[in-house]
């Protein structure tokens, strides 16, 4: 039985089948469900939610098995057993990073629970960086990678100024209004190379998210890091953005593409610790390359602008973590996660969440283990991490969270009265300052 | 006047705190609400009416039950532990450090420094709650639980994972009959070393230490075990008398910075309100529609009984069966005829040899003179003490027991579960012998008796509760993980205003899909059989037996006595191989029996098992908690047999013997993960360099516990956290160089589709380099380069430059002759092992006698880690070799998954051979935490099972107690007995 070979995914298929993949952030992934449907695929992103996925999951997954696994496998599960899709014409599709740490087997545990529950003809796609393995009708022209390339950026760039309005906005769901009118302008870019018009994109962007009525109050910054799938999806996390900004914080999340360059790094590092792969480390090398370079130009574009605190550059999440961790450490988020971390604290943002799948192997090191190192060159640094699992409750991860909000006030109220009183001494205007709070 | 109302609402007591304008204390209240959180707040109210009436009130809720209570009433929250620190700061502004436990949450404050304020981890929940459980489980009040603890003698090593795992230690310890004094002040130490292990993370506690919440203000044993666990002194642990009230104090001074006033009408009337809310559960179906649906299903039931015959006038031959398990004594007396004579199910209240003693004299009470006992049998934990306290004649195997039993109401069975009290056990009959076995490893433990003292904890007995959720509306989905966070779980559903009804079925329904989706790990019914047969105890819960079929699609059998399964089975077996003469205790000598236990250390080899020693009447003595027989015979096992495991470990300890004085000086290897591999390697490449070779040596629990404290995280393995008491070995040893390198990568041994190392082996120098400060003082330097071994040159070039940088500068020449002395020592190393590894499974085919491979990492020989497992298998009659030894005899194939990691390859392969060879089975030994095993576990057993192998899993922690491993070691032996028997008389 282990001698089989997986169910293709064939030129032909592309005409019959859907295509169904789970949702991690949603502005990014509606531009790429787009592109890819334009390019002659039919996909369909699952933005089920509901207890029933954790079922199907623990049902069909070893219940050891991390947490994005359990749901992005549970989901797929109850979507096909739901009706709503011919399972002989349905395919799906999952990504696969190719480190040293489980994720890179979900494909094969998608693909066990498919046999189990009656579903052993329905074709897996992996979508990875590491050549891991192919299907014959699905794959990524240089356009298409271009267009999803730029469909990152739009939407990391998105995300990112869309949380500096959202907990501001002075009219509920203003903010929302204008994602949602540049995620469907983008879709329709895609369609003809407008998409490249850069410049003006940025620009238009960023004023219409400028012009969106905000008020001016102070509120607390509340950095996301974590594994990817806990640290994006709202159906992972709880909606972990949305009850930061209902307690009164601003989320701050770093975007997707920081991830994608940390893969290409990791290539290069790969080569110069251990020799290893000496041909993908130039096509990696050239990537990351040209990435940074788009990079830098939204980064740049929101500078100009000037309306926006503007995100860290790839080179700054490098350096940030000299003395502190290792490049070598690349699985799962690896040094990218302490990284983040780093680079949240040096523009200020010292209230982070840290969220990761119970028993995540790579964060005992990178996230629990670095904690430590974190706050002793950061006393102030405000880290909580919180663990997702079918099993946990959600006060029991709302308590904790409070406590950093709580925290995260206190201090940020200290901030304020020392700029005010006492901006020579603030050590000891908070000393006087603490008791009388309470 | 302005009064502030502090009211601490937490997951099992209700604190309030009552102020006046200058902080004057002037109501302060503890009690355990129950779950009824709203009601409780309103008559709180309502009690303080006099106090508060007239006066302008501010109030402030905080604890984790009073998020939803602040939440609807609008009323503002404060969380915990920030209103804490606060009343510290003002109260006792000398406190350095804050730790405070709570029934569900156990925090720890820093104040001095850097403020850190810390809460548990999800999975090391339930502090009080598990207390409670304990105090439950001895039989006692928290009372005299306390008091006992205080006159301890003895303190066993209890795991401090969680409390699902410390039950698992001490349930065998009250069954083996530990003094109860001894058991109390471990289940405290146990609490003690969680707080540490899973709050201080690398921060020293030490200082003005400052005790809060009720369990450290109440129980004077816990306060005992901080202080002396913290080398604290009377001077520096401070228990306020605030104590349990501190965190409601905390919050009614959080009033100051409020705005919102009320007068006592209007908060009066938003608790009032409060407690008529009742939120919309959002349940499971309901277990029966109605009350005819529950009848046919009961008629049904019925049918499945053993007659039974009047005892006091039966004359003539009898057998007994007795079940001694973990929580549960079950007793059976057969006629000789097949009737039932006696049956008994009860709880042994933590004295199993006092339970048996207990219905031995009623049956003997009730009968007529002319009983003759005519044989018996034991089954189950207690089988050892049993047999020698009450003379039983046989002993058998608890899942033999089981199927003997089974196979009596459907002869067809084919596949048995057992749900007790403490573990679950299933059994696939293929072919009239059992196929399979499945055991609950740690953390499904305990499912059972969790409903029973929880039935308890709210006023019920057990058959009471069952019962209501039989009709409950809306069963609560309660997660199947643990009974920790099913714990949990109850009481945030309770505060959502769950009924009684629905909790009851929500954890019938949690239990069952525990057994059926973390056990079982069954996708369909179908897989699992067509004639399924349930018992055990927590089967008579009709609520589970109902949450089973309908989880799973198809009835099953469960026959009325199906608590009483083991003891049917041993008494059918004691009537089927009953001895001539049967030396069962007689009426005269069971009035004269009398029974003590003693706890001691044996101190005749490394593992320094904890024995408990029984005295019987006569001065008879009876030893439990050994390993190996030496304890008892005085020798090691009577023939050795080859044992890889310990060969293995021996091989790798003796490098040591190898240094020498050199020029360069010393250089430490920590013998930790990855060390167990390469020290070979290592050892030979720096000895060539002209260094000196020390070694932290054997890993210890005390070696553990040196550096429990610095463990950033708590769900990390077993194997990871000794890391951290081998690197302090090393520190203490006065070693300035500690070499401990990062590897992504393994060898390549060509037989998967990549070769990484787990995450944790991977990294964890780069944690350790965060987390322990020794390494950084007192010029030490710790070396945690990144390298690989694959490419020689490679390697060559970088640890070159690796020791250049300390101050190491090493011609090519000399790194080029190390090197080349480190590859052939390791491939020396390596073929060793294979070798003798070969002439191991030589030895068990000549000599006809079973193989068992045990498949693990190559840190799995560390006797710490393995708990001697190996032994306790070769006492069975196993030769036992490691994966490694075979995994070299199968080539690469492809896997049903992304075979990507060396020391899982080698498992794979190990599999692969086993399922070649007669004679051979294969045990895997899982580390707890381990997250790659929970793919490779899945994998192990396709390999096996395809090959109609047994799969055998054994997860290991700190746990140090092998009474399930026995159990299992022997089932599977006794299968393996089976098929053989079989295949002979085909």
């Amino acid at each position: 039985m282990n001698n089989e070979k997986p169910i293709d995914f064939t030129p032909e298929m592309r005409k019959t089948h859907t295509i169904l993949a789970p949702m991690m952030l949603p502005i990014h992934f509606t531009m790429l469900e787009q592109i890819l449907n334009r390019n002659g695929y039919h996909v369909e992103l699952l933005r089920t939610t509901g207890r029933q996925i954790v079922d199907e999951g623990l049902k069909h997954v070893h219940n050891d098995t991390c947490y994005p696994a359990l749901l992005v496998i549970g989901q797929m599960i109850d979507a096909l057993k739901s009706g709503k899709y011919d399972p002989d014409k349905t395919a799906l599709l999952i990504t696969q990073t190719g480190g040293g740490c489980r994720a890179s087997n979900y494909i094969f545990l998608l693909r066990k629970a498919l046999k189990q529950s009656g579903f052993p003809n329905v074709p897996v796609i992996s979508l990875n960086f590491a050549s891991l393995e192919s299907a014959s009708g699905f794959s990524f022209t240089p356009a298409m990678i271009l267009q999803a390339l730029y469909a990152v950026i739009y939407g990391d760039l998105i995300m990112w100024v869309s949380n500096q309005c959202k907990p501001y906005e002075l009219v509920a769901g203003s903010t929302q209004k204008v994602i949602d009118h540049w995620t469907d302008e983008l879709c329709r870019q895609f369609q003809s190379s407008k998409f490249l018009h850069i410049r003006k994109n940025y620009r238009k962007i960023l004023d219409d998210f400028a012009a969106i009525p905000r008020s001016s109050e102070q509120k607390v910054r509340v950095g996301i890091v974590g594994e990817i799938y806990m640290k994006y999806a709202p159906l992972g996390n709880n909606n972990l953005e949305d009850f930061l900004i209902k307690e009164g914080a601003e989320p701050v999340l770093s975007g997707l593409l920081d991830f994608i360059l940390y893969c290409l790094k990791n290539s290069e590092v790969d080569y110069q610790l251990y020799g290893k792969g000496k041909k993908t480390r130039l096509l990696a090398a050239l990537g990351l390359k040209y990435f940074v370079h788009v990079q830098n130009k939204m980064i740049r574009a929101v500078k100009e602008h000037g309306v926006f605190r503007v995100p860290g550059k790839f080179e700054d999440l490098e350096k940030g973590i000299e003395g502190v961790i290792g490049m070598g450490a690349k699985m799962g988020e690896g040094w990218l996660l302490t990284a983040e971390m780093m680079e949240l604290i040096h523009s200020g943002v010292k209230n982070i969440v840290c969220t990761q799948p119970f028993g995540c192997l790579p964060n005992h090191i990178v996230a629990k283990g670095m904690t430590r190192k974190i706050k002793d060159r950061y006393p102030d640094a405000n880290i909580v991490p919180v663990d997702y699992d079918p099993s946990a409750t959600a006060i029991n991860q709302e308590n904790r969270l409070k406590l950093m909000l709580s925290n995260a006030k206190l201090a940020m109220q200290f901030e304020q009265k020392d700029a005010v009183v006492e901006p020579a001494a603030p050590g000891a205007a908070a000393q006087e300052q603490q008791p009388a709070l309470f | 006047m302005n009064i502030k109302i502090g009211l601490d609402i937490g997951s099992t007591t209700i604190k309030t705190v009552v102020l006046d304008e200058t902080d004057r204390v002037l109501y302060k209240s503890y009690e355990r609400h129950l779950s009824r959180v709203r009601e409780m707040a309103l008559e709180k109210m309502e009690q303080l009416r006099s106090t508060l009436e007239g006066h302008s009130l501010k109030i402030a809720i905080t604890g984790s039950a009073g998020l939803g209570v602040a939440k609807e009433s609008g009323i503002d929250f404060v969380q915990e532990v920030f209103a804490t620190a606060g009343a510290v700061k003002k109260y006792v502004p000398g406190t350095d450090v804050v730790i405070e436990l709570g029934g569900e949450d156990a925090k720890i404050i820093f104040l001095k420094g850097a403020l850190e304020e810390r809460m548990n981890s999800t999975c090391a929940g339930g502090t009080g709650a598990f207390i409670d459980q304990m105090a439950s489980l001895l039989n006692v009040d928290l009372k005299t639980l306390d008091e006992l603890s205080l006159q301890y003698k003895k303190i066993y090593p209890i795991a401090s994972r969680c409390g699902v795992f410390a039950k698992t230690d001490i349930q065998p310890l009250i069954n083996q009959g530990a003094d109860k004094e001894n058991i109390a002040a471990s289940i405290f130490q146990a609490v003690v070393d969680q707080t540490i292990a899973g709050l201080a993370q690398g921060r020293r506690i030490e200082g003005d230490v400052l005790f809060l919440g009720g369990p450290l203000s109440f129980l004077k044993g816990l306060q005992k075990r901080f202080l002396e666990t913290l080398d604290l002194d009377e001077q520096h642990a401070h228990f306020p008398d605030m104590a349990p009230y501190f965190v409601a104090l905390g919050a009614a001074e959080y009033c100051d910075g409020l705005y919102r006033q009320y007068t006592y009408d209007q908060l009066h009337e938003i608790f009032v309100k409060a407690s008529k809310t009742t939120i919309k559960p959002q349940g499971l179906s309901p277990l029966f529609a109605d009350d005819a649906a529950y009848q046919e299903f009961l008629s049904r039931h019925s049918r499945s009984d053993v007659e039974h015959r009047d005892l006091s006038s039966y004359r003539g031959k009898a057998f007994l069966g007795i079940d001694a398990g973990s929580t549960t004594t079950k007793m059976v007396l057969l006629s000789d005829d097949g009737k039932m004579l006696y049956e008994n199910y009860c709880n042994n209240l933590g004295n199993p040899v006092h339970a048996v003693k207990a219905q031995l004299e009623e049956i003997y009470r009730q009968a007529g003179p002319g009983l003759v006992i005519a044989g018996s049998a034991v089954t189950g934990y207690g089988e050892d003490l049993m047999k020698e306290a009450f003379h039983i004649d046989l002993g058998l195997v608890e899942t033999i027991a089981h199927f003997t039993a089974a196979r009596h109401f459907n002869p067809d069975v084919d596949f048995i579960i057992d749900i007790g009290g403490q573990d679950m056990k299933c059994f696939k009959i293929k072919d009239g012998t059992i196929d399979d076995i499945v055991l609950n490893e740690a953390c499904s433990s305990g499912c059972g008796s969790f409903i029973e003292t929880f039935a308890k904890s709210l006023g019920y007995p057990i058959a009471e509760f069952a019962k209501l959720g039989l009709y409950a509306k809306h069963p609560v989905d309660l997660g199947t993980r643990c009974t920790v966070f099913m714990n949990s779980s109850v009481k945030q559903a309770q505060k959502n205003g769950a009924t009684v009804e629905d909790i009851s079925a929500g954890l019938a329904i949690s239990v069952v899909k525990n057994a059926l989706y973390k056990v079982i790990r069954a996708k369909s019914a179908d897989e699992i059989g067509q004639n399924i047969v349930v018992q055990g105890g927590t089967f008579l819960n009709d609520s589970v037996l109902r949450g089973f079929e309908m989880e799973l699609g198809r009835n099953v059998i469960r026959p009325a006595i199906s608590g009483l399964m083991g003891a049917f089975g041993a008494a059918l077996y004691a009537k089927a191989n009953a001895p001539k003469q049967s030396a069962t205790i007689s009426p005269q000598e069971l009035a004269d029996f009398t029974h003590s236990s003693k706890a001691v250390n044996c101190n005749l080899c490394t593992n320094h098992c904890n024995l408990t020693v029984n005295t019987f009447a006569g001065g008879k003595k009876f030893i439990a908690g050994n390993r190996c027989e030496r304890p008892v015979t005085g020798k090691a096992s009577s023939q050795e047999l080859p044992d890889m495991v310990d060969y293995k470990y021996q091989k790798l300890m003796s490098f040591e013997s190898q240094s020498m004085e050199g020029p360069r000086g010393k250089i430490g290897l920590p013998m930790v993960l990855n060390m167990y591999e390469n020290l070979p390697f290592w050892h030979a490449f720096f000895t060539k360099l002209g260094f000196q070779v020390v070694l932290s040596g054997r890993s210890s629990k005390s070696m553990y516990l040196k550096g429990q404290n610095t463990i950033p995280s708590d769900t990390v393995c077993y194997p990871a956290k000794l890391v951290h008491g081998h690197i302090k070995t090393l520190l203490e040893k006065g070693v300035k160089t500690i070499f401990h390198p990062c590897m992504s990568y393994n060898f390549d041994e060509k037989i998967s589709d990549n070769h990484f190392n787990c995450p944790v082996v991977a990294y964890y120098p780069e944690l350790i380099n965060g987390n322990l400060d020794g390494v950084h003082k007192d010029g030490v330097q710790y070396l945690y380069p990144y390298l690989s071994l694959n490419d020689s040159k490679l390697f060559q070039k970088k640890i070159r430059r690796v020791l250049m940088d300390a101050g190491f500068t090493c011609t090519r020449r000399e790194i080029l002759e190390a090197s080349d002395a480190a590859y052939a020592s390791y491939r020396a190393f390596r073929e060793d092992i294979e070798q003798t590894g070969r002439q191991a499974l030589a030895y068990a085919r000549e000599n006809h006698k079973k193989t068992l491979i045990v498949a693990g990492r190559p840190y799995h020989v560390d006797p710490e880690i393995n708990h001697g497992i190996n032994k306790l298998l070769t006492a069975q009659g196993f030769v036992v070799v490691t994966e490694d030894c075979v995994s070299g005899l199968e080539d690469h194939e492809r896997r049903g998954i992304l075979n990507q990691w060396t020391y899982h390859a080698r498992m794979y392969n190990a599999a692969r051979y086993a399922a070649t060879q007669d004679n051979t089975e294969v045990i895997q030994l899982v580390s707890f935490g381990c997250g790659l095993d929970a793919i490779t576990t899945d994998e192990m057993r396709d390999i096996l099972r395809s090959a109609d192998k047994l799969y055998t899993q054994i997860k290991i922690d700190e746990i140090d107690n092998l009474g399930a491993v026995k159990i299992r070691v022997r089932s599977l032996l006794a299968a393996m007995n089976e098929r053989e028997r079989l295949s002979h008389e085909q």
